[in-house]
C-alpha cells in the first residue's frame, strides 16, 4: 500500500460521491457542495499522478494544474452561488405578492 | 516507519471519504457546510502527504476558507429571505422538483458504472510514467525564479495562468450583474466580528501573505496562495464594519479586478517582438518581471475574492435599511 495509490482511490471514491450528490440532491446549496467535491476528487487523482515512488521532486506541472482548477472552481461556485441568491429572492418575492 | 506512515495515510483517507459522504447527507445544512470545511482541510494535509505544499496551501486558502465563507454567507442569505433565519434546523432551504426514486437509482448505477471505469483506468496506468518533470528541470535555469510550480504558472504556462485571472475576472463581473437586479431589495446583516480580533489579526494576515506571495519564487507559494490569504483581510474588514463598500468605491474596485489581468497580459505584450513570443522574458529581467506580475496579480486576486464574498456591487442606499450593512 502505498500514498500514491491509497489516496488515488481515495480521489476517484469523493469524485463518484460528489457525482451522485449533483444528481441526486434536493437543495440546490448541496448540489453546488457536490460539484465541489467533484473537483476536490479529481484534483486527487492529478495530485498522485504528480507523485514519484521516492519522495522528492514530484511533476509541477500537473500541480500547476490543480492551482489553476482550484481557481476556476471557486470562479464558478461563486458565480452558481450569487444565481442561487438572486434565484431564492426573486422566488421569495412571488410567495409574497 | 513505513508502517505508522501507512496507517496515517489509511486513516486520514478514510476520514476524508466519510466527511465527504457526511457533508451531503447530514440534515442540517450548516453542518454540512462545517463540515465540507474539515473535509477541504484534510484533503490539504492529504496533498501534504503526497508532497504537493503548493497545491495544500492553494486548496486551504481558497477552496477551503474562502469557498467555505463563500457557502455560509449564501446559506445566510437563503434562511434571510426564506424567513427560516431563526430556526436551527432548515433542511429544504431550496427545495426542488422531487426526484422519483427510479430516476435516482438510475442515477446511482450510472455513476457507479463511471467510478468502476475510472478505478479501472487508474489501477491499470503505467506507474511512474514519464512525466514533465524532466522537461522542467531542464529549462528551470532559464526560467528566472527556483521554485518549479511557480516557474509553470507563471513562465512555461503563463497562458493559463493568464486565463486563469481571466475567469477570476468574468465571474466578479458575472457576479455584480447577476445581483445588480437585487440591488434595493434588503440583504441581511451579517453577523458581526469583534473589532479587537480584527485589530489583533489583521496586521498578521498581512504579514502571511505578502510573505507567501513574496517566497513563491524559491519556495510553495505565490500569488494565488498570498491572494488568498490578503482576501481573507478584505472578509475580516467586511465582516468587523471597519471597511464599508459606497458607491463611490466602485470605480477603484474595478481597476483592481482589472489590474492582474491588464499588468499580466501586458508584460506578456510588452516583452514579445524583437524576436521574441509572448511570455518569453529576457533572461536578466525574468525574476523582477515575475515578481511584478505576482504582485499585481496578488492584489487583483485579493480584491476580487472579497468582492465575490461581498457579492452584489454597493449601491447608494435608498433607505437606512436598504443596505446590506446598515
Amino acid at each position: 500500500m502505498t500514498p500514491d495509490l491509497i489516496y488515488g482511490l481515495t480521489g476517484i471514491a469523493v469524485f463518484a460521491i460528489g457525482l451522485v450528490g449533483a444528481l441526486c440532491a434536493q437543495d440546490r446549496l448541496r448540489r453546488v457542495l457536490a460539484l465541489k467535491l467533484c473537483s476536490v476528487g479529481a484534483g486527487f487523482v492529478l495530485v498522485v499522478a504528480a507523485w514519484r515512488t521516492p519522495p522528492a521532486d514530484p511533476d509541477p506541472v500537473p500541480h500547476a494544474l490543480v492551482i489553476t482548477g482550484i481557481v476556476v472552481m471557486i470562479s464558478a461556485t461563486a458565480v452558481a452561488l450569487a444565481l442561487i441568491r438572486r434565484l431564492q429572492t426573486l422566488e421569495a418575492e412571488d410567495d409574497d405578492g | 516507519m513505513t508502517d505508522a506512515a501507512t496507517l496515517f495515510d489509511l486513516l486520514l483517507a478514510g476520514s476524508v471519504i466519510a466527511l465527504a459522504i457526511a457533508s451531503l447527507t447530514v440534515r442540517d445544512m450548516f453542518a454540512a457546510i462545517v463540515l465540507f470545511v474539515i473535509f477541504g482541510l484534510l484533503s490539504a494535509l492529504a496533498w501534504v502527504r503526497l508532497s504537493a505544499p503548493d497545491v495544500a496551501l492553494a486548496e486551504a486558502a481558497i477552496g477551503t476558507g474562502v469557498t467555505g465563507a463563500l457557502l455560509l454567507k449564501t446559506l445566510h442569505h437563503l434562511r434571510y429571505v426564506t424567513g427560516k433565519l431563526g430556526e436551527g434546523q432548515a433542511r429544504d432551504l431550496t427545495p426542488i422538483a422531487t426526484v422519483p426514486a427510479g430516476v435516482i437509482w438510475a442515477n446511482a448505477a450510472f455513476c457507479g458504472m463511471i467510478t468502476l471505469g475510472l478505478a479501472l483506468a487508474f489501477l491499470g496506468a503505467p506507474q511512474a510514467g514519464p512525466g514533465f518533470d524532466s522537461l522542467v528541470a531542464e529549462a528551470m535555469p532559464a526560467s528566472g525564479v527556483d521554485h518549479p510550480v511557480t516557474a509553470v504558472l507563471l513562465n512555461f504556462r503563463a497562458y493559463d495562468t493568464l486565463m486563469e485571472v481571466v475567469v477570476l475576472l468574468a465571474a466578479v463581473i458575472a457576479v455584480w450583474q447577476i445581483e445588480r437586479g437585487l440591488s434595493d431589495a434588503p440583504a441581511p446583516a451579517l453577523g458581526e466580528v469583534w473589532q479587537g480580533f480584527a485589530r489583533l489579526t489583521l496586521p498578521a494576515i498581512v504579514v502571511v501573505g505578502t510573505y507567501l506571495l513574496w517566497k513563491g519564487s524559491e519556495a510553495p507559494g505565490g500569488a494565488f496562495q498570498g491572494g488568498a490569504v490578503l482576501a481573507a483581510v478584505g472578509l475580516l474588514l467586511l465582516l468587523s464594519r471597519i471597511y464599508v463598500p459606497r458607491p463611490a468605491h466602485r470605480g477603484l474596485a474595478r481597476w483592481a479586478f482589472v489590474l492582474g489581468t491588464g499588468a499580466f497580459a501586458g508584460v506578456a505584450l510588452l516583452v514579445s517582438g524583437g524576436g521574441r513570443v509572448a511570455f518569453e522574458y529576457p533572461a536578466q529581467h525574468a525574476y523582477s518581471l515575475i515578481l511584478l506580475i505576482e504582485g499585481l496579480v496578488t492584489i487583483s486576486i485579493a480584491v476580487t475574492l472579497a468582492a465575490l464574498f461581498h457579492g452584489r456591487e454597493p449601491v447608494a442606499a435608498p433607505a437606512p435599511e436598504g443596505r446590506n450593512d446598515t
